[in-house]
C-alpha cells in the first residue's frame, strides 16, 4: 500500500496512536464555554512566574509532563519532543525543553503549530524512527500581544475584527504501540489513531491588516480541507466533525461561505476553535487565536469526545498566519497556512 | 518579456487582493461610528474643560498664562501616566477612544505603556529604551518639523 | 463662554481622531505623529493661533496643541533670539511637558508592573 495520497496527503499505515493528552488554559479561557473540557485552568495568568515568557514556558511544560503521565510511559521512553509557540526564536518551547534532557525539535508554524507537530510526530512513529514522541504547542496573551501588537497598558480600541490571543497550551503523546486499557467516564476509552495528514500550502490572498487574521487564514483552511477530501477520496460525510484552528468568528463565516460555494455539505460539521473558545460577552471581538487555541481544544474537547465515543472520525486543522512584526511594517500581506490531521477511533487492522 | 509577465502577475494579485478584501468586509462587523464619536467628543471635551478650569484657578492665584499652561500640561501628563501605571488607563481608553488618546494624555500613556511592559529586560535597555518606542516618533517628527519651521521663519523675517 | 468653546473645539478634535481610528488602519503612533505635525504646520500657516485664542485649552490640550507649542516656540525663538533661537525655541517652549513625560514616566514604569487583561 502507498503511504502518500495525491500530492499533499500522508497515509499512516502503522497506525500511530495518541495515548495521552493534556490541555491547560488561562483564567479568561477558563470562563468560556469550553471550560469543562480542559484538564487544568490557571487561577492566574502568571502561573507564579516573574515574566510572561516564563509563565508560557511553564504552561507548556506542565501540558507536556501531564500528557506524559497520562500516557503511562516514562520520560526515558520518549524519543523526541516536538513543540512550538509564537514568541521570537520559539523561546517558550526551547526553554521548556531546557532541563528535560529529551531530544527536542522546535517548530514554528505560527498558530498552525499543533497539527504541524502532530503530523511530524506521526511521521516519526510511522516510519519507525521513534517509539514514543510528545507533541505540543502554546501561546500566551501577554507574550504575544506585546510582540505582535501593542503593549498591554497602551490605551487603544481594538477593531471588531481583532482576535484575542489565547492563553493556553496542549500536548499529546503519540506512540507506536497500545497502552493498557484506559477507563474514561466509567467505561473503556476508545483508542485514538492518526490515519492521515494533509500538509497545507501557503495561501496569500493579499490581506495586509494584522487585525483581519481570520480572513487571511480562511482560504488556506478551505484549500487544505478540499485537498484532503480529494486526496483521500473521502466525502465530508466520513467525518463527524471538521474543526479549524483559530479563524475566529469572521474567519469561520468566510470559510463556511467558501465551502458552501463549492457544494460540499459540511457546513453543519464545521466549527472553529477560535469561535468556540470564548463567549460573545467576553469582549474578545473576533474570537480566539494563537497556537494554544487549537492545541487546547483539540487536546481537550476533541480527544475527550473521541475517547467517550461521541466522535469517531475527526478532521482537525490548525491554521496559521505566518506574519512577523517586520513583514507587517514593510507592508507585506499575510501568508495563511493550514495543516490537517485525520483522527479515528476505529482501527482498520 | 519576463519582466512584463511579472508585472502582469503582480497586477492580477492586487486585483485578487482587492476583491477578497471587499468580500471579507461583508463578514466584518462595523465599528459603532456614531457612539464612538459621541464618547470621544464628550470625554475629550470634558478633559479640555477641566484643564481650562484648573488653569483659571492657577491664574487667579497670580500665575501668568504661560506658566499656568505648562503646569496644566505637567498635571495632565502625570495623571495619565499614573493611571497607566495602576492599569486603569487602557480601560478608560477602551471606552473613550480618541477622547483620551488625542489629548496629551494619549501621548503620556504611549510612553509609559511600552516601558512598563519591558521592565524585566532591565531599567536601561528595557524601560529606558522602550519609553520612546511609541512616543519617540512623535517627538522626532514634531521637533524636526518645528525646527524647519523655525529656520524658515528666521530667513523670511 | 470660553468653557463652551473649549468643550466644543476639544471635542471636535477628538472626533476627528476617532474617525481616523475607526475608518483607517493607521496605528496609534502614526495618528499621534499626524496630529502633532499637522498642529505644527497649521501654526506655521497662522491657522491654529485663532483657534487657540477662541478655545484656549480646548485647542492646546489635544495633540495638535503640542505641535502648536513646538512651532510657536521655534517661531518666537527665531524672531527674538535669531538663528540659535530658531533651533532651541521649539524644545524650550515644550520643555516642561517633555521633561515631565520622560522623568515621571520613567519613575512610573519602574514602580508599577503590567497587569494581565481579562
Amino acid at each position: 500500500m502507498n503511504n502518500k495520497l495525491g500530492k499533499q496527503t500522508l497515509q499512516f499505515l502503522n497506525t500511530p496512536q495518541i495515548i495521552g493528552s493534556f490541555s491547560i488554559v488561562g483564567e479568561k479561557e477558563g470562563k468560556g464555554p469550553m471550560a469543562k473540557w480542559f484538564d487544568m485552568i490557571l487561577e492566574e495568568d502568571t502561573f507564579g512566574e516573574k515574566t510572561w515568557e516564563k509563565s508560557e514556558s511553564k504552561m507548556l511544560k506542565q501540558a507536556i509532563l501531564s500528557a506524559l503521565q497520562k500516557s503511562g510511559r516514562d520520560k526515558e521512553d520518549i524519543d523526541t519532543i516536538l513543540s512550538g509557540d509564537l514568541i521570537n526564536q520559539i523561546m517558550s518551547s526551547s526553554f521548556m525543553a531546557r532541563d528535560l534532557s529529551i531530544p527536542f525539535l522546535g517548530l514554528y508554524g505560527a498558530c498552525s503549530t499543533m497539527t504541524e507537530s502532530l503530523i511530524l510526530g506521526s511521521v516519526l512513529i510511522d516510519g519507525g524512527y521513534a517509539k514514543n514522541v510528545i507533541t505540543g504547542a502554546s501561546s500566551h496573551y501577554c507574550t504575544a500581544e506585546r510582540q505582535f501588537r501593542m503593549p498591554l497598558e497602551h490605551g487603544n480600541q481594538r477593531p471588531p475584527s481583532a482576535q484575542w490571543t489565547t492563553t493556553a497550551a496542549g500536548a499529546a503523546v503519540i506512540s507506536d504501540h497500545d497502552k493498557p486499557i484506559e477507563i474514561f467516564n466509567g467505561k473503556e476509552a476508545n483508542k485514538i489513531y492518526v490515519t492521515h495528514a494533509t500538509i497545507g500550502k501557503i495561501i496569500d490572498t493579499g490581506i495586509k491588516d494584522a487585525n483581519q487574521m481570520g480572513a487571511a487564514m480562511a482560504p488556506a483552511a478551505v484549500d487544505t480541507i478540499i485537498t484532503h477530501l480529494n486526496d483521500t477520496g473521502r466525502t465530508p460525510d466520513f467525518y463527524d466533525v471538521i474543526i479549524s484552528g483559530d479563524l475566529g468568528f469572521i474567519g469561520k463565516d468566510i470559510a463556511k461561505d467558501l465551502i458552501s460555494g463549492l457544494g460540499a455539505d459540511i457546513e453543519k460539521k464545521f466549527d472553529d476553535c477560535g469561535a468556540m473558545m470564548f463567549n460573545l460577552d467576553q469582549d474578545t471581538h473576533g474570537g480566539g487565536s494563537g497556537c494554544g487555541c487549537s492545541a487546547s481544544i483539540f487536546m481537550g474537547y476533541v480527544i475527550k469526545e473521541m475517547k467517550a465515543g461521541n466522535i469517531n472520525n475527526a478532521l482537525i486543522l490548525s491554521t496559521g498566519a505566518l506574519l512577523s512584526t517586520i513583514s507587517s511594517q514593510q507592508g507585506e500581506s499575510i501568508p495563511g497556512i493550514a495543516h490537517a490531521v485525520a483522527l479515528t477511533t476505529k482501527n482498520k487492522n | 518579456m519576463n519582466n512584463q509577465e511579472e508585472k502582469q502577475n503582480q497586477k492580477q494579485k492586487e486585483k485578487v487582493a482587492k476583491h477578497y478584501e471587499d468580500y471579507a468586509k461583508q463578514f466584518t462587523p462595523k465599528p459603532k461610528y456614531f457612539l464612538n464619536c459621541l464618547k470621544a467628543f464628550i470625554v475629550g471635551g470634558l478633559i479640555c474643560v477641566l484643564a481650562l478650569y484648573i488653569q483659571n484657578l492657577l491664574i487667579n492665584r497670580g500665575l501668568d498664562e504661560k506658566t499656568s499652561g505648562a503646569f496644566i500640561t505637567v498635571i495632565l501628563i502625570c495623571s495619565a501616566q499614573f493611571l497607566t501605571g495602576i492599569g486603569v488607563f487602557d480601560s478608560i481608553a477602551k471606552f473613550a477612544g480618541a477622547g483620551v488618546i488625542v489629548p496629551i494624555t494619549g501621548f503620556a500613556n504611549s510612553m509609559v505603556a511600552p516601558a512598563i511592559e519591558y521592565k524585566k529586560e532591565g531599567i536601561v535597555l528595557g524601560v529606558g529604551a522602550k519609553l520612546f518606542s511609541l512616543a519617540g516618533p512623535v517627538l522626532v517628527c514634531g521637533i524636526f518639523v518645528s525646527t524647519i519651521i523655525g529656520i524658515v521663519y528666521y530667513f523670511i523675517i | 463662554m470660553e468653557y463652551l468653546y473649549a468643550f466644543l473645539i476639544g471635542g471636535i478634535i477628538c472626533i476627528i481622531g476617532q474617525i481616523i481610528m475607526d475608518t483607517t488602519k493607521l496605528t496609534a503612533p502614526r495618528i499621534l505623529v499626524l496630529f502633532v505635525v499637522s498642529g505644527a504646520i497649521l501654526t506655521c500657516l497662522g491657522l491654529y493661533e485663532p483657534i487657540v485664542n477662541l478655545a484656549k485649552n480646548g485647542a492646546t490640550v489635544p495633540l495638535p496643541g503640542f505641535g502648536y507649542s513646538l512651532a510657536k516656540g521655534a517661531m518666537e525663538g527665531a524672531s527674538n533670539d535669531g538663528f540659535l533661537g530658531a533651533i532651541t525655541g521649539a524644545v524650550k517652549n515644550t520643555a516642561a511637558g517633555i521633561t515631565a513625560a520622560v522623568a515621571f514616566g520613567y519613575l512610573i514604569a519602574i514602580l508599577f508592573s503590567p497587569k494581565s487583561k481579562r
